[in-house]
């Protein structure tokens, strides 16, 4: 199940795209979108979902 | 002056590096006395940034200082800075930061209107340094921190050196990813850094940040604290070892850190911290910070004031921080930054006037170098007015426009400096902001107390004049308006106006009575616009 950006709790701010594994992170229409084909949950990767774990609004990206 | 060689060998084209330009102040045989944060009789060494010039400092440290507004209580009249909003991301939360908040009142750290990529903020710093010539300075100071977003800060940074090597580069950061980054540091001359620390205990760094983003985990609790702790230590001691000047902040949260501010105080002492700047927490709830859900309040000025008294003989201590936003531009306490905003970007034609930069500079250093005349004239004069040593001291309000005089109308003050005198000394203290109390020509009486409120410990305020109302309320609540000073340097008008208080006070005329509290004000400075607007 990959993860999505809620986009109207989205402050910009960037923290997750460097940290995705998987570069499926990218700036869409002044926020962040994950691209579901490429997220893995960065299972295989890390312990936790990077961009979850860095990102500072809680609840703003979840199980898609 | 050697500016004028660089002066002659510039190019005749519409754009010019500003590379090419010398600072001023490097080239200057006497160094301009930079009183620390006011007067110092004698053995007081200067509260406020940098202090009383090469004397108590090697050389090279005062070059890097002297002109630079926040490292130099003094500079800071004269010289600006300006932040660029390159770095938004952040790899710890803190309780008193949430930057999802902004409006054009909104002034705090951590807040930004408009994010830039680089491309964008060099060019706005190349606009802003012709525009204001008095631009020394520049630094990226979030809004999230600007080692968890290296590529955009070293970038803006080497564009930057190519461009204008002549402007100071700074970064502010938390200092988790400091250790990591000192190289780059110093391989683009980055020769001020500014750490955030608020602890230097875990069991107090827990209460003030809930997660740090480390290793590839968020880690929570104690466990974060210690991590964040140990690697500020050691990217304070590396930048130490490696000649940058640093400057501690510490954001003073009561019954967190207050008392714990001392043993942080002596600790980024003993590592070698510049300047060591403990500013008040800034918590409303409107802002939608942890702390300021919870309640937990700022301290108030005679709160601070403690502090910073206490943490005085340690690492020099910053008392005219502004706790500016990170897109500010121009002075401290101004900020031009709707200026230059995108649009205005775009359809800006930037030409570099090198005349106008250094008349202005000229200027300046002339102003700096009369105000320390009058200020070693007013300490001449007060050690020998007749008056017995005695330990008092009261805290002064000063409306001022700039330059270091009287010159303000009580009405038109956006905020006071306060200065506590003695006999001996005036030292600046710090700043208070207020409401814009005059407007059009007649004051609105209504915001009079909220001004009362935030000078309310002074004993006098002052002025270049006042209107009859205020004056009459000010006189109720304690607090004398004095407005015969008007146009004179503030530390000279300081000591005139206490040797005068004092002699009322021998002569039976008046008896002293101590002052109460003041507030800080927790809500956005408009620097001069209207609240009603």
């Amino acid at each position: 199940m990959p993860m999505k950006i809620i986009a109207s709790t989205c402050t910009a701010c960037s923290a997750c795209e460097p940290e995705c594994p998987n570069v499926a992170i990218r700036e869409k229409g002044g926020t962040y979108v994950i691209d579901p084909k490429k997220c893995t949950d960065c299972v295989g990767h890390f312990d936790e979902p990077q961009c979850v774990a860095v990102c500072p609004v809680d609840g703003c990206i979840v199980k898609a | 002056m050697s500016t004028s060689t660089a002066a002659g060998s510039m190019p005749a084209k519409t754009y010019v590096s500003i590379g090419q330009i010398k600072p001023l102040g490097a080239s200057l045989d006497v160094p301009a006395a930079g009183g620390g944060c006011g007067t110092s009789g004698g053995e007081g060494k200067a509260s406020c940034g940098s202090s009383d010039g090469p004397d108590d400092m090697p050389q090279a440290i005062w070059d890097k200082v002297k002109n630079h507004p926040c490292y130099s209580e003094e500079a800071h009249h004269h010289y600006a800075r300006m932040h660029v909003a390159v770095a938004p991301a952040c790899n710890i939360q803190c309780n008193y930061c949430n930057r999802k908040y902004d409006c054009s009142n909104e002034s705090r750290p951590g807040v930004v209107s408009q994010k830039l990529t680089p491309e964008q903020a060099v060019k706005k710093v190349v606009a802003v340094a012709s525009e204001i010539p008095q631009m020394t300075v520049l630094g990226i100071a979030g809004p999230g921190d600007a080692l968890a977003n290296p590529k955009k800060t070293f970038e803006t940074f080497r564009m930057l050196q190519e461009q204008a090597p002549d402007i100071k580069l700074c970064l502010s950061t938390n200092g988790l990813a400091l250790p990591d980054y000192v190289d780059e540091i110093c391989k683009y001359n980055v020769d001020h850094v500014t750490i955030t620390i608020n602890m230097v205990d875990p069991a107090v760094g827990e209460k003030i940040y809930p997660w740090i983003f480390w290793n590839h985990k968020r880690v929570t609790g104690y466990e974060a604290a210690k991590i964040l702790h140990e690697r500020q230590m050691l990217g304070l001691e590396m930048l130490t070892a490696r000649g940058v000047l640093t400057k501690i902040n510490s954001v003073l949260i009561p019954g967190i850190n207050d008392e714990h501010l001392y043993e942080v105080n002596r600790e980024v002492k003993k590592r070698g911290a510049f300047l060591h700047n403990i500013m008040p927490l800034i918590s409303e709830a409107e802002h939608g910070t942890v702390f300021g859900l919870t309640g937990q309040r700022g301290p108030t000025a005679s709160e601070l004031k403690a502090v910073q008294d206490a943490c005085m003989g340690g690492a020099n201590l910053m008392r005219h921080c502004r706790q500016c936003r990170a897109d500010a531009v121009g002075l401290l306490g101004e900020d031009r930054s709707e200026e230059f905003t995108l649009d205005k970007l775009e359809q800006m034609e930037v030409v570099y006037d090198l005349d106008k930069r250094k008349s202005y500079q000229d200027k300046v250093e002339v102003e700096r170098q009369a105000q320390q005349a009058a200020k070693q004239e007013a300490l001449a004069a007060a050690a020998n007015a007749v008056g017995v040593a005695d330990d008092m001291k009261v805290l002064v309000a000063v409306a001022t426009k700039g330059g270091g005089r009287v010159n303000e109308h009580f009405g038109h003050v956006t905020e006071f400096q306060v200065f506590e005198v003695s006999a001996t000394q005036a030292l600046f203290v710090g700043h208070r902001r207020v409401d814009l109390y005059c407007q059009g020509g007649f004051g609105d009486d209504e915001q009079l107390p909220s001004v009362v409120k935030a000078i309310n410990d002074c004993h006098a305020v002052l002025v270049a004049k006042i209107g009859a109302c205020p004056r009459d309320e000010l006189l109720a609540a304690g607090v004398e308006p004095v407005d015969q000073y008007v146009g004179e340097f503030i530390e000279k008008a300081a000591l005139d106006w206490f040797n005068d208080y004092r002699g009322r006070i021998a002569s039976g005329a008046i008896t002293h009575q101590p002052r109460g509290d003041a507030q800080i004000r927790q809500g956005a400075f408009t620097g001069g616009l209207a609240e009603a607007a």
